[in-house]
């Protein structure tokens, strides 16, 4: 049986972690790589970077982080932050990326989408979506939930599907931080109306919001930062939570 | 040591990083005279099968790829060549497997591309899983599959319907899911190929 994916996702910002991680065994608690072997030997299904990297330097850094990860891990990760156009995409293939997350530059330019699907495959494209509730309807946003678009969520989700996104990150900005659990809701009418995996992001704060959404929205997979980063979700544990309420893990 | 054929259908780094990891030697095959380099073979893959396929040919490696007598592993697409046609982009392939690739679309309900992980279940004593027990997950990412067959079934795996996670005839074998990103148990199935 299909197993439901853990995700962790790192923050890294010139090519180190940031966000506080509280692992006592690790060595180097910014070395994304150590963290990334630390995740996988715990049972993450997956794992997600985010580079935050503002600098001209950025594409150097990353490359040479996305190597050493794929020199280094046995299993399937994502990188995402200032993806912008097909060059950006292919180096970051080339250097061993299973995956790549656009968002803003998706927005901006949707045919991106198309682009990347028919030179590297959908498996390559997720699209990540931000969005905030504003009254009663669900918005794109841009720049981590600070820039408000006209365009609405679900509309847009489905179009990426259309354009052949392989795979939809969806964050609720109003969950996100909250540690109130994920947007079940949201999530289940998403996932109910798509054909390609899902995953849940943001509001994660304890074991039973993970068994909770893949009981009531039926998502694919959830991604979480900070509860793993600071140690107050273990993977080994929660992955026995899930498994005792009968969601398959592997 | 371990020949990747190499016609350019997807990114190797992560199957060369996986063969480091393990500590298996291995280097590329370009041309017809570098396969006397090697004892055996694997045949990467990702993307489309016809378009897949297309780059085979133009290599002109087929035709000693299909008089290869070492073991030879495909690896997703790669496995997919091996069979007989592919409903992606309706094209015929190596045909070393009399057998066909089909779409999951209008056979399962469930989402497409299967992707994730999945249990798999050995079958006929395949040697690529020695020492790997049943129902271990494995890291799948296709929207194609190789239909079941009692006879050349290395390996069983349930999505909706029951399909060939793995196969083999002979000296070829095939894995449809990714053993480089298949954590442990993935690099001990690399490992076993590289002993048959």
């Amino acid at each position: 049986m299909l197993a439901k994916r853990i995700i962790p996702c790192l923050d890294v910002k010139d090519g180190r972690t940031v966000k506080g991680v509280n692992f006592v065994d690790l060595r180097d608690a910014g070395d994304p790589v150590e963290l990334a072997w630390q995740y996988s030997e715990q049972g993450a299904d997956e794992l997600v970077f985010l580079d935050i990297t503002a600098t001209h330097e950025r594409r150097k850094t990353t490359i040479d982080l996305v190597k050493a990860v794929a020199r280094q891990i046995n299993i399937p990760f994502t990188i995402g932050g200032g993806i912008n156009e097909m060059a950006d995409a292919e180096v970051l293939l080339n250097a061993g990326a299973d995956k790549i997350s656009i968002n803003s530059a998706a927005v901006r330019n949707p045919e991106l989408i198309n682009q990347l699907a028919d030179a590297f495959g959908t498996q390559f494209v997720v699209v990540a979506v931000d969005t905030r509730l504003i009254e009663g309807m669900n918005y794109v946003h841009l720049r981590g939930g600070r820039d408000k678009t006209d365009i609405e969520t679900e509309h847009w989700i489905k179009e990426a599907e259309n354009r052949g996104a392989g795979e939809i990150l969806l964050t609720s900005m109003d969950h996100d931080g909250t540690k109130n659990g994920f947007d079940i809701s949201l999530l289940k009418k998403i996932n109910d109306q798509i054909r390609i995996p899902l995953i849940a992001s943001g509001g994660a704060g304890n074991q039973q919001h993970f068994a909770d959404v893949f009981q009531h929205s039926n998502v694919d997979a959830a991604l979480a930062a900070s509860v793993f980063h600071y140690g107050e979700i273990r993977i080994p544990e929660l992955k026995e939570t899930l498994k005792n309420q009968g969601i398959a893990v592997r | 040591m371990i020949g990747i054929v190499n016609y350019g259908a997807g990114n190797i780094f992560s199957l060369t990083a996986a063969l480091q990891r393990i500590g298996v030697e291995y280097g590329m095959i370009n041309q017809v005279t570098d396969f006397d380099q090697y004892d055996r073979i694997i045949i990467p893959g990702v993307g489309h099968a016809g378009a897949a396929m297309k780059k085979l040919r133009e290599t002109g490696l087929v035709e000693d790829i299909l008089k290869l007598e070492k073991p030879v592993l495909g690896i997703c697409v790669g496995m997919q060549l091996l069979t007989a046609c592919s409903e992606e982009g309706n094209v015929e392939l190596l045909d070393i497997f009399p057998l066909k690739t089909l779409h999951f679309d209008e056979r399962i309900q469930l989402k497409v591309p299967h992707m994730g992980w999945n249990s798999v279940r050995a079958e006929n004593d395949c040697p690529l899983f020695q020492d790997v027990p049943d129902n271990t997950y494995f890291y799948f990412v296709h929207s194609y599959f190789i239909e079941y067959s009692k006879q050349y079934t290395g390996a069983v795996c349930e999505y909706g319907l029951r399909y060939s996670a793995a196969i083999q005839k002979n000296n070829f074998y095939g894995v449809q899911f990714h053993p480089e990103k298949s954590g442990k148990c993935g690099e001990t199935l690399l490992l076993n190929f590289s002993k048959i």
